[in-house]
């Protein structure tokens, strides 16, 4: 593996070594001392072109614990007003001797613009690119359903409903890819505004609100993503609040319809109260808090993956 | 001198032997923890400590042996393609102030000891650490030498020594192979 | 003036051999064989495709402006050496060209560097800011004698703008060139909305933002009596309605790009903003569909929307990137690709497409796209259909090298350009008769 910058061509085998990984990095991370030598003299560079304070820390909690060292790279810029070009900040972290490369940015496909510029020649692990990847948290998601629901093998037999703005939203498009791949059966449960136009050929179902799904599907993982209030309004893709929290809110009367044995997520920040309510989130079928501390094992089995026995690879 | 070095006979016979010496040497059993390297240390860990419980019924075979995997200590990652990350796992009873004795099948350069004594280094303080392989084939290269050897083999360092064990591969030889 | 030119044995139009004699701009002789006057360059065109020298509706040429992306000067080079023999460049310049003083200006240094006439076209509205209609009366009675208004880069999206525009333009008989683009529903777009659109999280520039506008502007047309010109049509919608339009009698006329002719959305995949372009790059169904417009005459014309960027511009994210592609060059290679190579389209179509109508729209066609025959205005292009080339963006004579074909073979290409009978481009093997 060169570059993790989208679930779509990731294959089951590959899928599933990153995940077995992840679980004996996970063991290592219960011990008294923490800390690997793995990685030591690698250098990994935080490149993060739009503020994520938590998918950063993560990164740099994985990259430490594996002994590499870690430079945070904050770069100012957004559509409207262009900072240091890509292709100049490529150019410096390949000068500073970088091997691995994790980039955050606002536009999609920057991640793939990295590793394809020709500008670097680390790997390149994509932490978020716009409306388009976020391999590590789908990652971390598949990590954390296969140990509640399936330890040890596949997703085969488990359905998971992802809830929310899937129009916007990094989190559902690497899923749906991800969970696929490893046997899931994903249903997407959003308002027609808010489900790309072109979705046909996902290989996932499509539903318009939460209790059609909850009635249609023996759901084993709830998946509820952060609503952004702004698109609610000044964007027009819902009439209010209030109306989106009625039908795609998950709250207790739609948390006792789940099978007993299914599980509540989140990839954070919650907006509590719009997307889900206080007691879904803190029942104990949230695992929310538990897929942070699954996010470090598995950047750090992604991290374990591109750079070791990558001299032989290159 | 090529082909089958040791049979299954003198397998056992050569474990039988070293579980003899780790408990003289120890005084007993009693602190002995036997970590086992994989891959195939970890069925050689299993079998000596089967052989030390027959010796001293006291010692819990189950209880005091663990799995030590050394893949992320390995000073040679970046030289090679990537490598699958095993499983450790340490005994409930942990190893401070145990006697652990680390097991392989060949030993050979000292770079993989040399790597899971860093990573037992993580895992806990033990009283002392011993070194038992099946075979040592020599040619060392960092100043670390074996407690319990099962047996000698002079080797060139372009010939190859592949353990075979009924565990794995279905049946118990050691066969020394030309190198290509 | 200069020595008489003799182009011997070539195939005018595709479809019949002869040989021309041009003598002070003009052609003189067409025949099957022609006496060599003594002091005469003679052109041995045996397999070379003679056209009218080509005319483009839709380029970019920068200047004023961003003279670091194009000039008028790296443009007209540019566009010799794809065959054209004059181009109509777009007013959205900086200063924009919405008055009589700027396309003046324009006009003149075109006339000043020689190598092919430059026609500029009008903003419709002041600083294309779609408010307020520009003094279009002061342009069209300018020496540059502009015909043609636009606002191209924008949509001329107000209704009733639109509608006064295309009244006011009967005035002197012009025309609205429209880019057809509702605003509204194409807010942050970066690509063609659809299934790659949806994957790659690029936000989506619907069909129905082009085709709601033709559909528009097509009434708007008809209800005032006026002439609008569609540009880069781009879906297999806006081609329906065109061919609605048209059969109703709507004075309508529609141009295509080669880039829209030969790409397709699937290009994204790359994230290179090379392939990044307004109107997008469509499905192959859309392709198809213009393909299909263009050879039964529902599209009238190849233009070639020739959109120099200066690299900062490209060698960007894909929703930094600046829209557009360089076309002058590379467009007679495409389309011989996917019109003559697969047999929709014949040379003299060729003519008609990239000649002969877009200078009866341009209202040119006293100078451009003529007939090649005896007393014309020697305006040629010389084709050699079998010289088979790989595009290398450096190489290009722009300024900017934005071309979406580096690396591709085209098919053949002009080697030879003549305005007025003077040579504005030569190939390499043809240098050496003009020596």
């Amino acid at each position: 593996m060169r570059h993790l910058l989208t679930t779509k061509d990731l294959s089951k085998t590959d899928a599933l070594r990153i995940l077995d990984t992840a679980t004996q990095m996970a063991a290592t991370q219960e011990r008294e001392v923490r800390k690997l030598p793995t990685l030591r003299g690698k250098t990994v560079v935080n490149l993060f072109f739009e503020d994520s304070t938590r998918t950063r820390i993560s990164f740099e909690a994985a990259a430490k614990r594996l002994s590499a060292d870690v430079i945070n790279f904050s770069a100012k810029g957004s559509s409207v007003s262009k900072g240091e070009s890509l292709k100049d900040t490529a150019l410096t972290l390949q000068a500073m001797g970088a091997d691995a490369v994790v980039v955050r940015h606002w536009a999609s496909g920057a991640a793939y613009q990295l590793a394809h510029g020709g500008w670097l020649h680390g790997s390149v692990l994509n932490a978020g690119d716009g409306t388009h990847q976020h391999p590590t948290q789908s990652l971390l998601d598949a990590f954390t359903i296969r140990k509640h629901l399936a330890p040890g093998g596949d997703l085969e037999g488990v359905t998971v409903a992802i809830v929310g703005d899937v129009l916007h939203s990094r989190v559902a498009r690497s899923n749906v890819y991800l969970l696929t791949t490893l046997g899931a059966k994903v249903v997407l449960v959003a308002p027609p505004t808010l489900v790309p136009v072109g979705i046909e050929p996902w290989p996932c179902d499509v539903v318009h609100t939460l209790d059609q799904a909850l009635d249609t599907y023996e759901i084993d993982a709830l998946m509820m993503l952060r609503v952004q209030r702004e698109r609610m309004t000044g964007g027009g893709f819902f009439p209010s609040p209030n109306e989106y929290s009625r039908i795609f809110g998950l709250d207790g009367d739609r948390l006792r319809r789940l099978p007993d044995h299914a599980i509540v997520m989140h990839p954070g920040p919650m907006n509590r109260g719009l997307e889900i309510s206080a007691e879904a989130a803190d029942s104990p079928r949230s695992v929310i808090v538990e897929q942070v501390a699954n996010g470090v094992a598995v950047r750090m089995a992604a991290l374990y993956l591109l750079l070791a026995g990558e001299e032989a690879a290159q | 001198m090529t082909g089958t070095i040791m049979g299954a006979a003198d397998i056992s016979r050569a474990l039988t032997r070293i579980a003899h010496e780790i408990v003289e040497r120890n005084d007993g059993a009693a602190d002995v923890v036997l970590m086992g390297i994989p891959t195939r240390g970890l069925p050689i860990a299993h079998r000596l400590a089967a052989r030390i419980a027959e010796i001293e019924p006291a010692f819990d075979a189950e209880l005091a042996t663990g799995a030590l995997d050394i893949t992320m200590y390995r000073d040679d990652l970046f030289k090679n393609p990537t490598r699958a990350i095993g499983t450790t796992s340490v005994p409930d009873t942990g190893i401070d102030d145990a006697v652990v004795v680390l097991v392989d099948d060949v030993f050979h350069t000292g770079r993989t000891i040399r790597a899971a004594l860093d990573a037992i280094r993580d895992l806990g303080r033990p009283r002392a650490v011993q070194l038992a392989a099946l075979v040592d084939r020599g040619h060392r290269e960092l100043p670390i030498r074996a407690d319990f050897v099962g047996k000698n083999i002079p080797t060139s360092r372009s010939e190859r020594v592949d353990v075979r064990l009924e565990e794995i591969d279905g049946e118990d030889a050691v066969i020394l192979r030309k190198g290509e | 003036m200069s020595r008489p030119i003799v182009i011997k044995n070539a195939n005018l139009y595709g479809d019949t051999v002869a040989s021309l004699l041009i003598e002070n701009g003009v052609i003189t002789k067409v025949a099957d064989t022609i006496e060599t006057p003594d002091d005469a360059v003679v052109v041995e065109a045996d397999g070379l495709v003679v056209l009218p020298g080509l005319v483009d509706l839709h380029t970019h040429l920068r200047e004023p402006g961003r003279e670091d992306a194009e000039t008028i000067e790296t443009g007209s080079r540019a566009a010799a050496r794809g065959g054209w023999t004059a181009v109509h460049a777009m007013a959205n310049t900086n200063p924009v060209a919405d008055t009589a003083g700027v396309v003046e200006q324009v006009y003149s240094r075109g006339q000043e560097i020689g190598l092919i006439d430059v026609y500029p076209v009008g903003a419709v509205t002041i600083g294309l800011k779609g408010e307020h209609l520009s003094e279009m009366g002061a342009m069209a009675s300018s020496k540059a004698r502009v015909r043609l208004f636009s606002d191209d880069g924008v949509c001329v999206y107000d209704p009733v703008i639109m509608r006064r525009a295309l009244e006011y333009v009967k005035t002197f008989d012009g025309a609205v060139v429209q880019h057809a683009q509702d605003l509204r529903l194409t807010e942050g777009a970066q690509m063609h909305e659809g299934e790659v659109s949806a994957e790659l999280g690029l936000a989506g520039w619907p069909a129905v933002a082009e085709e709601s506008i033709v559909a528009r502007d097509a009434l708007l047309a008809e209800h005032v009596g006026s002439r609008v010109h569609v540009q880069h049509l781009s879906t297999a919608g806006s081609v329906e309605i065109i061919r609605w339009a048209k059969e109703r009698g709507i004075k309508v006329t529609a141009e295509a790009t080669p880039h829209h002719l030969l790409l397709t959305d699937e290009s994204a995949r790359t994230y290179d903003p090379l392939f990044k372009v307004n109107p997008p790059l469509r499905t192959q169904a859309d392709v198809d569909a213009l393909r299909t417009a263009v050879a039964d005459g529902t599209i009238d014309i190849i233009a070639t929307d020739h959109a120099p960027h200066a690299s900062e511009d490209k060698d960007c994210e894909w929703a930094a990137a600046s829209f557009g592609m360089l076309g002058l060059e590379t467009a007679l290679g495409v389309i011989q690709k996917v019109l003559v190579d697969t047999g929709a389209a014949t040379w003299r179509d060729v003519a008609r497409l990239m000649s002969e109508a877009p200078a009866r729209i341009g209202q040119v066609d006293h100078l451009h796209g003529r007939p090649i025959a005896e007393g014309e205005p020697a305006n040629l292009t010389l084709v050699d259909p079998k010289a088979a080339w790989t595009v290398t963006p450096e190489a290009l004579a722009s300024r900017a090298s934005n071309t979406p074909y580096g690396g591709i073979e085209l098919p053949g290409r002009a080697v030879a350009t003549f305005l007025r009978g003077v040579p504005t481009h030569l190939d390499a093997q043809l240098e050496g008769a003009f020596a």
